[in-house]
């Protein structure tokens, strides 16, 4: 199986976001992959690899992100992880968007012709929830979000996809290629089932480390560059930002003298009761 | 001049930083508790590896260099000094190994140093009469009279860091008692050789989750194939291998007085005392000031031994500077973050006692901070000073 996964970094966040007139201040920011977005790359890698035999590949993984050189830094942790190899295509943050990041994926997927496109469900930065929906879209191509749970079905031409919803675990089967888009619990230790792994195997929780080999081995891996002129995007941003400003301050709370004041208080002021 | 790191080894800092906060940090005060052995945790490192860091990949390692080892070993370290120490000395001895040792020698021990098969390596120097004065040692080692090749070994080790766990233990002892220091040698001794007896654990004041025991050689018997570098070359291999263990110390040290820092900061921040935070007061802020400075101090010290022992050049100076400072750094940070803490240090309640506890011995171990003096003022006032007035060092 081939799997064509995209990247995006984020500002760290454990960082405080800093402000500077009407933009975020980004100079002493501290980058890091967007938590799904690595999820994405380790629900790949297992879907690629056979963990009964020594982790043994079965597969290729491709992975990408759209920013400047420095952003491109993204790719060298996933392609540590495990990844095969990288394209970076050339980009700023300022000049994206959803749109602009789908159709960018929707030539990469054409040219490298993936079996599946895996995507983070969001990025922990912008919360927009887009990008896989219209990638997708796009491409015509059947999708599923919020995996949960992934099992390789029919000889590898169909998935299960678990998804977790209000009402328990809902399981849509999506026939090859599709984009799938995946939630936290993927990286669960037995979330992915690919039918070769044995389907006892139990992984370690999350996203696996960088190994020193990996990261010493990435060094080595090819990584394609990009233009959005090369691939025929031409960039027209569709999100304005209208106006960048902090949240308000929270106000400080106060203390109740007792059960009853404060059964009063969350019914007369509150309102919740 | 420049101070950037490769990316290469930014990922490697962050895969050590990963595994410590994720896998090390939940148990490292239980384990400080219980005295257990880390195993587990070191089959971990090594299949990251992390017990081979500047080991050629041809030999199992990861060869990611000197200044990727003092960095993970920073991170390590910062989480549980316990396990860091046992990483210092697997990748010492296997670096030893594949520095001295003969092309079997390597391929029957590096690979299984690296890969955590052997769970660690073991560093058998010091006796209970010889510690600063490793040519005092009394441990011998003979020709075996009832076979053409082979040594005995008779004597005893002190203080030996996972020498009850350690697949393979280098071992110094005498070939020829009248020689002195020219008349040590080095041998690669397996675990469970007859003859060789663990004793009592020491019942330490820190570094808990780390096992130092003595080790007891009555007749044990060894083939010729154990001799680490020529007969007489041990206590040269001995020196060569504590100068790069010394930017490992250096490194642990720096670990710990980070996390003696960082949990300083984050009290002085919290704690209210005359209705503002500790850190409101400039004598606190002084002092967390002049912490963060030492440290910082060490650590440029640490990543420049790092870096001349990755380029080739002479380091024993360097790597003893950095293990002297930043181990005394990091007990004066550990000192200054329990008082920082007041009657809340002094338990163990907050990981500082602990942080104090196990960088004490920082200064002791891998040769004293007298000992560093020793070599630091012998390298100044020695045939080395030539050279430097021109090198400009
Ligand atoms: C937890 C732990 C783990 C250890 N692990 C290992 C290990 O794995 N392998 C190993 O071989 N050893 C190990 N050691 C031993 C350690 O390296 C020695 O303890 C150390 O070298 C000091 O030796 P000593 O204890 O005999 O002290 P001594 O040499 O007796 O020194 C006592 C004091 O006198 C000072 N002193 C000695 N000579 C001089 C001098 N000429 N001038 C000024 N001051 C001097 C010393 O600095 C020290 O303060 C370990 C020790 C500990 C505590």
């Amino acid at each position: 199986m081939k799997i064509l996964v995209s990247l995006k970094r984020i500002p760290d966040p454990e960082q405080k976001t800093r402000f500077k007139g009407n933009a975020i201040d980004f100079s002493g920011t501290n980058w890091v992959p967007n938590q799904f977005d690595e999820y994405a790359v380790e629900t790949a890698l297992r879907l690629t690899e056979n963990a009964s035999a020594g982790n043994a590949r079965d597969g290729e993984v491709v992975v990408t992100t759209i920013g400047t050189a420095d952003a491109g830094k993204v790719l060298s942790s996933a392609l540590a992880m495990g990844a095969d190899r990288a394209i970076h295509v050339d980009g700023a943050d300022e000049n994206l968007d959803a749109d602009i990041v789908a159709q960018v994926m929707k030539k990469l997927v054409e040219a490298e012709k993936p079996d599946l496109v895996l995507m983070g469900k969001l990025a922990a930065d912008s919360e927009g929830n887009q990008a896989g929906q219209l990638l997708a879209g796009y491409l015509n191509w059947p999708q599923a979000t919020f995996a949960a749970g992934i099992e390789v079905v029919d000889g590898g031409k169909a998935l299960l996809v678990h998804r977790e919803v209000d009402s328990g675990v809902e399981t849509k089967k999506v026939p090859l290629p599709a984009v799938v888009t995946v939630d936290l619990r993927i990286v669960a230790p037995q979330a992915v089932k690919n039918g070769k792994t044995a389907a006892t195997h139990a992984y370690a929780e999350g996203p696996r480390y960088a190994s020193l080999k990996g990261i010493m081995a990435a060094k080595k891996k090819p990584t394609a560059k990009k233009t959005f002129a090369e691939l025929g995007v031409t960039p027209a941003l569709r999100v304005k930002t209208v106006a960048v400003e902090a949240p308000p301050a929270r106000k400080a709370g106060i203390k109740v003298g007792s059960v009853e004041e404060l059964v009063a208080k969350l019914h007369n002021e509150a309102k919740v009761l | 001049m420049d101070f950037t790191l490769t990316d290469e080894q930014k990922l490697v800092a962050q895969t050590a930083r990963d595994f410590a906060t994720r896998v090390l940090a939940p148990k490292a005060a239980a384990r400080d508790r219980s005295g257990e052995f880390p195993e587990a945790e070191l089959h971990a490192l090594g299949d990251l590896g992390l017990l081979g860091v500047n080991v050629p990949e041809a030999l199992g390692g990861a060869e990611a260099g000197v200044i990727a080892y003092s960095l993970a070993m920073q991170e390590i370290a910062r989480v549980d000094a316990s396990v860091s120490v046992a990483m210092a000395v697997t990748n010492m001895v296997g670096e030893v190994v594949t520095r001295f040792g003969s092309d079997e020698q390597k391929r029957t021990h590096v690979p299984r140093l690296t890969s955590g098969e052997y769970v660690a390596g073991a560093f058998a120097l010091s006796e209970p009469q010889a510690g600063s004065d490793p040519a005092a040692m009394l441990t011998t080692a003979r020709r075996d009279p009832e076979r053409s090749d082979g040594y005995v070994i008779d004597g005893a080790k002190q203080w030996i860091t996972s020498g009850d766990r350690a697949g393979l233990i280098v071992v110094w002892a005498k070939t020829d008692p009248k020689a002195g220091g020219k008349g040590i040698s080095a041998f690669l001794v397996r675990r469970g050789t007859p003859g060789m007896t663990t004793g009592r654990h020491e019942e330490k004041m820190g570094l808990r989750g780390s096992t130092t025991v003595p080790l007891v050689f009555d007749g044990c018997r060894v083939g010729a194939d154990a001799l680490l570098g020529k007969e007489g070359e041990g206590l040269k291999i001995a020196l060569a291998a504590l100068d790069g263990g010394r930017i490992g110390i250096a490194s642990q040290a720096l670990g710990v007085g980070t996390a003696a820092l960082e949990a300083a900061m984050a009290y002085a921040k919290q704690r209210v005392q005359f209705g503002r935070p500790l850190a409101a007061n400039q004598a606190i802020q002084f002092r967390l000031a002049d912490v963060a400075t030492e440290l910082s101090a060490a650590r440029l010290l640490a990543l420049r031994a790092a870096w001349r022992k990755e380029r080739g050049e002479p380091f024993t100076r360097e790597a003893s500077m950095a293990k002297l400072y930043a181990s005394e750094a990091a007990g004066r940070a550990c000192d200054a973050a329990v008082q920082i803490h007041g009657g809340y240090g002094y338990t163990r309640e907050f990981p500082v006692e602990r942080f104090m506890r196990d960088a004490r011995v920082q200064r002791i171990y891998e040769g004293t901070s007298e000992v560093q003096r020793i070599v630091i003022a012998r390298d100044l006032l020695g045939a080395a000073q030539q050279r430097d007035a021109q090198a400009g060092r």
